[in-house]
């Protein structure tokens, strides 16, 4: 009955039109599109998923750990209801605005109080910053291996089997436990929350941890525990301008389109 | 407190040669060398590639570190990483340069973390500052909706770097550069994984990451039978499949033509898109295309923004028009 741990992070809806993405100059941040609610990151809702999925076949416990400050409730009870079992906030100014290395560390003091793991989940990389580095970082600082990009992972006693997806395929790797395993979109689709994961999530109350209660010293996680410095942040500003190929019928525009290319010379 | 000098470039090869990736770091890290008047290094890892030192040094490099042993004929992360700590430790690079492939993505984050130092991965454009001689890191962030600029204040600064971001000197085979053989130490102990199998998808035709021609669908297609006339296309245009996500998450499509920001990057000549709406994720993949033709229905459509040609229709009227009239124009 493996102890598993699920690192999952509340990020701006990627989904949200690019249309509707704006940076604040000001403060070099992005505004968080108006009527558009935060969510878990896609590949942490798949990290979850990879656990439950092991919890299907061999039982256990899987803790969801969120990193940040005003956390919405409802955005990060959602791994409770997709079936995960108990939810840790590391909750605080202090753990605001990291980056990988920051937030590496957090995430692994807050393990390391867990206590016992098999495995530990997270995202490939989170949809804001697509740094790709915190479970890496984790599995160093917790000393154990990690094995990055998965598509599939099979719970063995001691062991785990993992599909890493590669450019043209996959490898299947052995790794003793406990190991971090970093997960990808190729592992599927994340189940839906049950109504009846939303009702026994919204009965639980997560347990909220401060930097104290980690024993990390503020001045090591968050904005001031960084090892990298954000200098700027800027949209690219698109120059091109679309020629639309106009016609009578979608048929006719088509025939057109393939014209217009030959006389770009690109066909 | 000891002094970090030059870039090291950590060089992949394939097949007995240099990966194209290891080129264009070597291509970027010769500019970088050259502006901080400081030497450019490559460090090969595996078993027996001391013959492509020769190609690093044509590509650009001063001197190539040559790491080898049996172990580390595949790679591992464990023992690629025992070898580049020591290797850093002892060369002590200012800047450390790896390729955001299958290896960087896993080897770099680890490494970082070991040498207790900063790194951007995916970076699009390095540069010095001139006043502080900090790597100034600009990579895309939130999914390709925004750019960012970091620098690190600990050494080695390191960045990963997107595939064909960078150009590659023309090789100069006349170069003169060092190769110095690194002593290996692996600990077996240390190796927590093991891999026991690799599994390749045959690739038909060209490679994706190759094609001068690249005909792509989105979630417009609505299953695998449309891909047939993508197919066709590709075909006629001696070119290759690709697809946005959805495709490949609904399974209609092999997750291995998946183009976008933790899919295939490509840059063909021409690259139409159908049924894609052009999330920037996807145009993360392609915006590198010289040339792009979107075929979609909603008029609002993102990939609009990054096309040069587009036709606003049902792409199901407006595709089989188009080849036909490609087949046209092809045999004439």
């Amino acid at each position: 009955m493996p102890n598993m741990v699920v690192c999952c992070k509340q990020v701006i809806d990627p989904e949200a039109p690019p249309a509707s993405f704006k940076i604040d100059p000001a403060t070099n941040k992005v505004v968080p599109p108006p009527g558009v609610p935060p969510v878990i990151s896609p590949f942490d809702e798949q990290a979850v998923e990879a656990a439950l999925r092991i919890k299907d076949k061999h039982g256990g416990k899987i803790t969801v750990i969120s990193l940040g400050n005003n956390l919405l409730r409802d955005v990060v009870k959602k791994p409770l209801s997709m079936g995960a079992d108990e939810l840790i906030l590391l909750e605080d100014p202090a753990f605001d605005e990291g980056d990988s290395w920051s937030t590496a560390y957090a995430l692994a003091m807050a393990i390391k109080k867990i206590g016992d793991y098999d495995l530990i989940f997270c995202g490939r990389q989170a949809a804001d910053w697509d740094a790709g580095q915190v479970g890496c970082g984790i599995a160093e600082i917790l000393g154990i291996p990690c094995v990055t990009i998965a598509k599939s992972v099979e719970y063995l006693n001691g062991k785990a089997k993992v599909e890493r997806v590669i450019p043209d395929g996959y490898q299947v790797i052995e790794v003793e436990l406990p190991a971090v395993i970093t997960v990808s979109n190729e592992l599927g689709e994340a189940r839906y929350a049950t109504l009846k994961g939303i009702m026994a999530a919204a009965k639980k109350q997560p347990i909220v941890w401060k930097p104290a209660d980690i024993g990390v010293n503020p001045s090591e996680v968050g904005a001031a525990g960084r090892r990298t410095k954000l200098v700027k942040l800027f949209q690219p500003v698109k120059e091109g301008k679309c020629e639309f190929i106009e016609a009578d019928s979608p048929a006719e525009a088509g025939a057109k389109l393939a014209l217009r290319l030959r006389e770009a010379k690109l066909i | 407190m000891a002094d970090y000098k030059g870039v090291l470039v950590f060089g992949e090869t394939v097949d007995g040669k240099l990966s194209s990736i290891t080129a264009e770091l070597l291509g970027c890290g010769r500019r970088l060398a050259d502006e901080l008047k400081e030497s450019l290094s490559c460090i090969l890892v595996g078993d027996k590639v001391a013959d492509v030192a020769t190609s690093a040094i044509a590509a650009g490099a001063d001197k190539v570190y040559v790491a080898e042993d049996p172990l580390l004929k595949e790679y591992q992360t464990d023992a690629y990483l025992m070898v580049m700590e020591k290797a850093v430790k002892e060369i002590m690079p200012r800047i450390l340069l790896l390729g955001q492939t299958s290896i960087g993505r896993d080897l770099a984050p680890r490494l970082a973390f070991r040498l207790g130092t900063g790194l951007s991965m995916d970076c699009i454009e390095l540069s010095i500052d001139p006043s502080t001689k900090q790597l100034l890191q600009t990579r895309p962030v939130y999914g390709g909706n925004a750019r960012a600029i970091f620098t690190t204040e600990s050494f080695p600064q390191m960045a990963t770097v997107r595939q064909k971001a960078m150009t590659p000197l023309e090789p100069d085979p006349s170069r003169k550069g060092e190769v110095v053989t690194l002593k290996v130490e692996i600990d077996p102990a240390k190796i927590k994984a093991k891999v026991l199998q690799t599994v390749k998808e045959e690739v038909v035709g060209i490679k994706l990451e190759d094609a001068q021609t690249v005909v792509a669908g989105g979630r417009g297609i609505g299953g695998p039978e449309g891909f047939k006339q993508l197919e066709e296309l590709a075909k006629l245009l001696k070119g290759a499949v690709g697809a946005s996500r959805p495709p490949c998450d609904n399974k209609w499509v092999p997750d291995t033509i998946q183009i976008g920001l933790t899919g295939k990057i490509v840059t063909p000549e021409l690259y139409i898109a159908v049924g894609i709406s052009g999330a920037s994720q996807h145009i993360a993949g392609c915006s590198g295309a010289k040339n792009i033709v979107a075929i979609n229905k909603d008029p609002e459509a993102n990939i609009f923004k990054e096309a040069r040609f587009g036709v606003v229709g049902d792409w199901k009227q407006v595709l089989p028009a188009f080849t036909e009239k490609v087949k046209e124009l092809l045999a004439s």
